[in-house]
């Protein structure tokens, strides 16, 4: 039981780290200053959210490990994240097409999770709802003006859809162990989160013009099992040389 | 100038209000392409370090301003004309200063 709910918090934590760490690579290279400043907002809500769920799972694992050692200490190979969030940022609209879809899921996804019979769990649902409201609010704002834009910015928008949708089905995927944790009212059912999405999505499509080109395509997954894209692993040293290099570093 | 324009979006003006019943203060201005994201990039300007109540934005352009040539004519408070000021007049004998 324990062992299930390490796997789910790192799951959940490391889908956090990672969107974070892409966030902040736009940090002094946003397209505009206030959108610059906005998306390392997200950035620090998503690494502090990470923080929570990692440190958190080295509790749990009674190991002695804690958050930094889960975040720095571990290889592409033993993180757990969806293969959705480590996408390299590429344009803006890539970037905003992947925080809607991250998003949509965060707001579904949490309000399910304060239900949870986990009292950590709860407490990191309520909080994190209020972030992740306001990540959606941005994101999809500018997922409509995106797409109900230019010409320019339409394309790029439909692109960047094209580009990610094959990774979006994993966001929904659950192993046996999930299921127990499921069962025992810890763990969201994420079914129930993919129907809700799947409509938000379409909502979102029709008002903004654009539409994954084949809805139905072959879903790429892995990421939960530990077999991700080549971007992983490079992200993941630019992160992580630092703490490697000089591991007692202090801020 | 005229390249600045085509690049940046409108500038809009930030009040900030850090309570309820609070002034709305002028804290500053951000660009933004339309309203809500306006007040989407003054929330991620100005409320991210501390608690706020409620924001308003206002496009720059919206704000009429007095210019410098005018502080002569607008802001001289002639206080050399001594019968502006209210203590300039006597009280009659007999006026209670009591208002309690």
């Amino acid at each position: 039981m324990s062992a299930n709910l390490f796997n789910y918090l790192l799951k959940l934590g490391d889908d956090r780290v990672v969107m974070g760490q892409r966030m902040a690579e736009w940090c002094g290279v946003g397209p505009i200053l206030e959108e610059d400043v906005a998306l390392t907002n997200l950035c620090l809500d998503f690494i502090g959210q990470g923080v929570s769920l990692l440190g958190k799972a080295g509790e749990i694992e009674g190991l002695g490990r804690n958050e930094d050692s889960l975040a720095f200490f571990r290889d592409d190979m033993e993180y757990k994240n969806t293969l959705l969030v480590e996408q390299p940022n590429g344009d803006f609209a890539q970037t905003i097409a992947k925080l809607f879809f991250f998003s949509t899921f965060d707001i579904i996804f949490l309000n399910e999770l304060t239900k949870s019979k986990d009292e950590y769990l709860t407490a990191f649902a309520i909080k994190s709802l209020k972030e992740a409201k306001y990540h959606f609010r941005h994101s999809s704002n500018w997922f409509l003006r995106l797409g109900d834009g230019t010409e320019e910015s339409n394309t790029r928008l439909q692109n960047a859809i094209d580009n990610l949708w094959l990774f979006t089905d994993e966001l929904f995927d659950m192993d046996e162990a999930d299921l127990e944790l499921v069962n025992l009212g810890i763990a969201v059912d994420l079914n129930i989160v993919k129907a809700q999405w799947l409509e938000k999505m379409n909502e979102f499509f029709t008002l903004s013009k654009v539409k994954p080109t084949n809805p139905d395509c072959f879903m790429i997954k892995g990421g939960r099992k530990g077999i991700h894209t080549e971007h992983l692993g490079k992200m993941l040293a630019e992160m992580q040389i630092l703490p490697r290099t000089y591991p007692d570093a202090q801020w | 100038m005229e390249n600045n324009k085509e690049t940046q979006w409108n500038l809009w003006e930030v009040f900030v209000q850090t309570k309820t019943g609070a002034p709305h203060e002028h804290w500053g201005s951000v660009h933004a392409p339309d309203a809500e994201l306006a007040l989407q990039n003054a929330r991620d300007v100005y409320a991210r370090r501390q608690k706020l109540w409620s924001v308003w934005v206002v496009p720059s352009n919206a704000i009429i301003a007095t210019k410098l040539d005018d502080n002569e004519p607008f802001f001289d408070p002639q206080d050399d004309k001594v019968y502006r000021h209210p203590l300039f007049y006597k009280i009659p004998k007999g006026v209670s200063l009591d208002v309690s």
